[in-house]
């Protein structure tokens, strides 16, 4: 467990507190939100280009994007849900009917498709967090 | 469509009732429908097929619907023609057609006949005055009923189960009720002498009379034909006001001796192992058949089992029914009562073992044969062991144990768990599956808990029955494969709430970091829990908030706490299909002055909101994006309303009647103790939502029985009942208090909420936690009224911290920048409103769009800007 500690201030101190996370689409970088604005455990919803995004920081301070429309019910609720870990693998939980997606792939765990047939799979954006200066706080 | 209509096939069913369903649903299943064959359906009866089994139910207000096995959705899509209330009257085996009484003739390629069974109506004088009555279709029930409500003595005729079930109606309706039986005991089919005597023991404690061994002669009436009693063939007289007949059924097979099929000699149309009956293109299943081992089944499970075999026929399957284990478990007036096997010991050389205790009313007889082996057994007032026992008997294998250990109570002989069954063993009766397939979907198909086992082998998918027993089977099944079980909330904690609880408590644990570092599973420390613990542990956190003092925000959107909630706990409102969100003020105790509609009438109007009045006597407005929450609030709070918490694992309302204020008939005023209590526990966090009402007098306008905790007055003081729950499961609450006076009925409802928040499980409700106590309600009296834990200090103190430390949820967001900071639809564009979240008109209202091809309203004549 020591090793959680160890990683989750290695990022902090990586990033510094003025970092910013910026979002790729297409051949574009983006920038998006102050790192330390978001809630280690918790989503947001950006508009980037005018794709709309679900921004979430994990535990170990790993920064994800993916899609914030839910397939299942096709609301765009996903920067809601809450984030998990299933056998490892970094989720986030729909806030609508709780299918687990993972958040590196977009994948849906729980079922392949949706009722209608299209395959139940989020876009997922590359990120980076952009620290101007590493040593900022 | 595609095909042409000739280019089917035609099935007529003729009877709906609930093998007749079954039928369809398992011909369905098998592709049995449109466009293939055309399916009619002739039935009798007003109504479609309905839970037979459980009409008795109807009486404690399961109502028609519910008990109704036929969804609409499932003719259309299978393009089933189902005709009520059409009964087919003539069958043409040569033309092959059947006509139906309003004349229509329907031809056929296979004919299906599920027409099941008449009640037997013994034809003594005066049977058929209008206070006779049979038990077998809801219309009967509602006559009954409807006899019932100016009768003061019912009897019934007829001493078996249904019969028993019959007496259990009358019973309850309030009428001194009266058992004939023919037979000299209860029961005869199912139990022997001895089970048959304590069984009339413990019937004849509830109040009801039970004569055996006499015969009904005469029903004697007025001359106007109104019943004033019976007299019996031992001599004896009984005074009623009704009489119900439950004398045992036979075949309704008029039909087929009509058209000239054969049939017994004492009824049932003959059929052979494939349920057909000599014509090949006519089948016979159900109660109207008599099956190829001479039995005419009249219990559902043999039905079913027929229903499938011709189902499978139809389908180009495999299907034979060649006779059904007659053992059953029951309950009758609370009595449980099951036989199986040789009951009654015919098997020759069969001997006996024999275990009565009339003090307990607890009988147990197994048949054992000469070999050594288990034949079957009758089980009156203790039948725990009946799922062991019963595939024990069937399989025929040796015993392993001696058998009098078999009959012992858990107390003296250490039963012996399903081990000691043999693989061959059928544990679920309903889907036929053996202790061995069981065994092999853990060991061999990987399958490590109860739903992958049902899943794999559909064992405990059928009457549930047999699910207890599937689970400590599948439990000693991991256990010998070296896997560990679990109590476990789930991968990351390997603790229950209770225990989380407890821990939160001792150690003042207020991060969830530390509770997953120092009590996770080994190597979740790094992992972000998962949508099962963090709600559980967000939950706990903010029920002990006032208890751990400084440690932990009251707040459950501050710090950590706030990535604990779900996403309604996360933004204070109810998150809705298109992802708008509904907002609910408190009403307490439902009482609301003209300002306040008007308040919140004028907000929905601005907002453009869809409002709707709850069920909780409060008003829900639909529609709000995320951006508008705090403003809708801000009015709110600022005309006096607070947070309803429909959002949360928490109170919601205490319902009312409006009392002795205005009522008539009230002796108490239930609006006042309906807000007292609303507001004394408003924001409690608890395992999951709870439900209160207060009603005035015993009329229960309020329905406080189908609450968690319901108040009912009394002319001196306050009746407390708990463990109620309406929805899904209902259940009516258990009277814990009678009499109380208000500061006793408080301090027993403060202790009651918290040791429920201390002990019970994630997600569990009141109902199941004190279904789940040894001694259920006993024992809660024991611990919250008795004091028997020596812990009500401590419940009445953290009752009274939380008490005094309320605060508003939603007046404290908005006094706080940093929490308003999260109601915005887009964090790199605040003050741009979500454009997915789109509404329709409807009944001069919104209602969330559901294709782009709908013309949009605008959601709110108020445009969104930020507070802060």
């Amino acid at each position: 467990m020591s090793t959680a500690i160890v990683q989750t201030a290695m990022v902090e101190v990586a990033v510094g507190e003025r970092a910013v996370v910026e979002v790729a689409v297409g051949e574009q970088w983006f920038p998006v939100v102050p790192y330390d604005s978001l809630v280690p455990g918790r989503g947001v919803a950006a508009l980037v280009d005018g794709e709309q995004i679900a921004l979430y920081r994990d535990r170990t301070g790993t920064v994800h994007a993916v899609g914030n429309r839910d397939p299942f019910s096709g609301a765009y609720v996903l920067s809601r849900g809450l984030l998990g870990s299933r056998d490892g693998v970094p989720v986030v939980l729909s806030p609508m009917y709780k299918q687990a997606f993972d958040l590196r792939t977009g994948v849906c765990l729980d079922e392949d498709e949706t009722p209608d047939g299209t395959p139940a799979t989020l876009p997922v954006w590359p990120v980076r967090t952009n620290s101007p200066s590493p040593q900022g706080s | 469509m595609t095909h042409t209509q000739e280019s089917s096939r035609k099935l007529v069913l003729i009877g709906h009732g609930m093998v007749g369903q079954r039928f369809l649903e398992a011909f369905a299943e098998r592709g049995g429908h449109a466009p293939a064959w055309q399916i009619t359906v002739l039935t009798e009866e007003p109504r479609p097929a309905y839970d037979r089994v459980h009409l008795t139910s109807w009486f404690s207000g399961t109502s028609a619907d519910e008990l109704s096995l036929w969804e609409p959705e499932f003719g259309d899509k299978h393009g089933i023609d189902l005709r009520l209330g059409d009964p087919a009257t003539a069958v043409d085996r040569t033309a092959r057609t059947v006509t139906s009484r309003s004349g229509e003739v329907f031809p056929y390629d296979a004919l299906v006949l599920a027409t099941g069974s008449y009640p037997f109506v013994p034809p003594v004088p005066g049977h058929d005055a209008p206070g006779c009555f049979v038990y077998r279709t809801i219309e009967d029930l509602e006559a009954i009923r409807a006899a019932a409500d100016t009768a003061r003595v019912g009897a019934v005729v007829g001493g078996g189960l249904l019969g028993l079930e019959a007496a259990g109606a009358l019973r309850a309706m309030g009428l001194e009720t009266h058992v004939v039986e023919f037979a000299p005991r209860l029961m005869a089919l199912q139990v022997d002498d001895g089970g048959g005597a304590v069984l009339r023991e413990k019937i004849q404690e509830l109040g009801v009379t039970v004569h055996t061994g006499a015969g009904t002669q005469t029903v004697e009436t007025t001359a106007d034909g109104t019943v004033t009693g019976m007299v019996l063939s031992n001599g004896a007289t009984v005074d009623t006001d009704l009489v119900v007949f439950s004398a045992g059924v036979r075949p309704r097979d008029q039909l087929a001796r009509d058209c000239g099929l054969p049939v017994g000699e004492r009824g049932g149309i003959t059929v052979d192992a494939n349920c057909r009956t000599e014509d090949p293109a006519v089948w016979a299943i159900g109660e109207c058949a008599l099956a190829v081992d001479g039995r005419v089944y009249g219990l559902v499970a043999p039905g079913y089992a027929m229903a499938e075999t011709v189902a499978k026929q139809l389908t180009d399957e495999q299907g034979e029914f060649t006779g059904a284990d007659l053992s059953t478990k029951l309950k009758l007036l609370g009595v449980d009562v099951a036989s199986f096997g040789d009951a009654h010991g015919t098997t020759p050389d069969s001997l006996e073992v024999l275990y009565a205790n009339s003090r307990e009313g607890v009988y147990k007889k197994l048949v054992i044969g000469a070999d050594g082996a288990l034949l079957g057994g009758v089980l009156v007032g203790d039948t725990e062991s009946y799922d062991l026992l019963r595939p024990l008997a069937l399989s025929g294998a040796p015993l392993t144990a001696p058998p009098e250990q078999l009959v012992l109570p858990a107390s003296i002989g250490a039963a012996p768990g399903p081990i000691a069954l043999p693989d061959e063993a059928v544990v679920c009766s309903c889907h036929n599956v053996t202790k061995g397939a069981i065994r092999s979907a853990v060991a061999d198909t990987g399958c490590t808990d109860v739903p992958a086992v049902k899943k794999c082998t559909r064992a405990g998918t059928g009457c549930g029955s047999c699910v207890k027993f599937l689970t400590t089977l599948v439990n000693d099944e991991l256990a010998a494969q070296g896997v560990e079980l679990s109590r476990g909330l789930c991968a990351h904690f390997d603790l229950t709430r209770a225990e989380i609880y407890e821990i939160v408590r001792v150690k003042g644990i207020t991060t969830f970091a530390r509770l997953i570092d120092e009590h996770g599973t080994p190597g979740s420390g790094l992992s972000e829990g998962c949508e099962i613990c963090k709600p559980v542990v967000g939950s706990v956190l903010a029920s002990l908030s006032p208890a751990l003092g400084d440690g932990v925000s009251g707040h459950i959107l501050d710090g950590e706490q706030a990535a604990l909630q779900d996403t309604n706990d996360h933004f204070l409102a109810n998150l809705q299909r298109n992802g708008s969100y509904s907002v609910v003020p408190r009403i307490p105790g439902g009482e609301v002055t003209p300002a306040g509609l008007i308040t919140i009438g004028e907000i929905a109007r601005d907002f453009g909101l869809y409002t709707k009045i709850t069920g909780g006597q409060r008003i829900d407005m639909f529609g709000a994006s995320v951006d508008q929450l705090p403003l809708i609030w801000r009015r709110l709070v600022d005309a006096g309303f607070e947070s309803g918490h429909a959002y949360g694992k928490s109170l919601r309302t205490v319902k009312s009647c409006v009392g002795q204020t205005w009522c008539r008939y009230g002796v108490q005023d239930s609006v006042a103790l309906a807000i007292e209590l609303e507001l004394r526990y408003r924001g409690l966090r608890a395992p999951h939502k709870l439900k209160s009402a207060v009603s005035g007098c015993a009329r229960e306008c309020a329905e406080a029985r189908s609450k968690d905790f319901g108040v009912i007055a009394t002319s001196s003081g306050w009746n407390l009942y708990v463990g109620g729950n309406g929805g899904m499961t209902p259940r009516h609450a258990d009277l814990l208090l009678t009499d109380a006076d208000h500061s006793t009925l408080l301090r027993t409802i403060d202790r009651f909420l918290m040791f429920y928040i201390r002990t019970a499980d994630r997600l569990e409700r009141t109902a199941p936690w004190i279904e789940r106590m040894e001694d259920g309600l006993d024992h809660l009296r024991a611990v919250i009224v008795e004091d028997s834990l020596g812990i009500c200090a401590d419940l009445d103190a953290l009752m009274s911290r939380h008490v005094s430390s309320y605060e508003d949820e939603w007046r404290a967001t908005l006094d706080d920048p940093d929490r308003l900071a999260r109601f915005v639809s887009f964090v790199n564009a605040p003050g741009t409103p979500d454009p997915t979240i789109r509404f329709v008109p409807e009944r001069d209202q919104i209602r969330p769009a559901d294709t782009f091809g709908e013309t949009f309203v605008a959601g709110a004549t108020l445009g969104v800007r930020s507070l802060v």
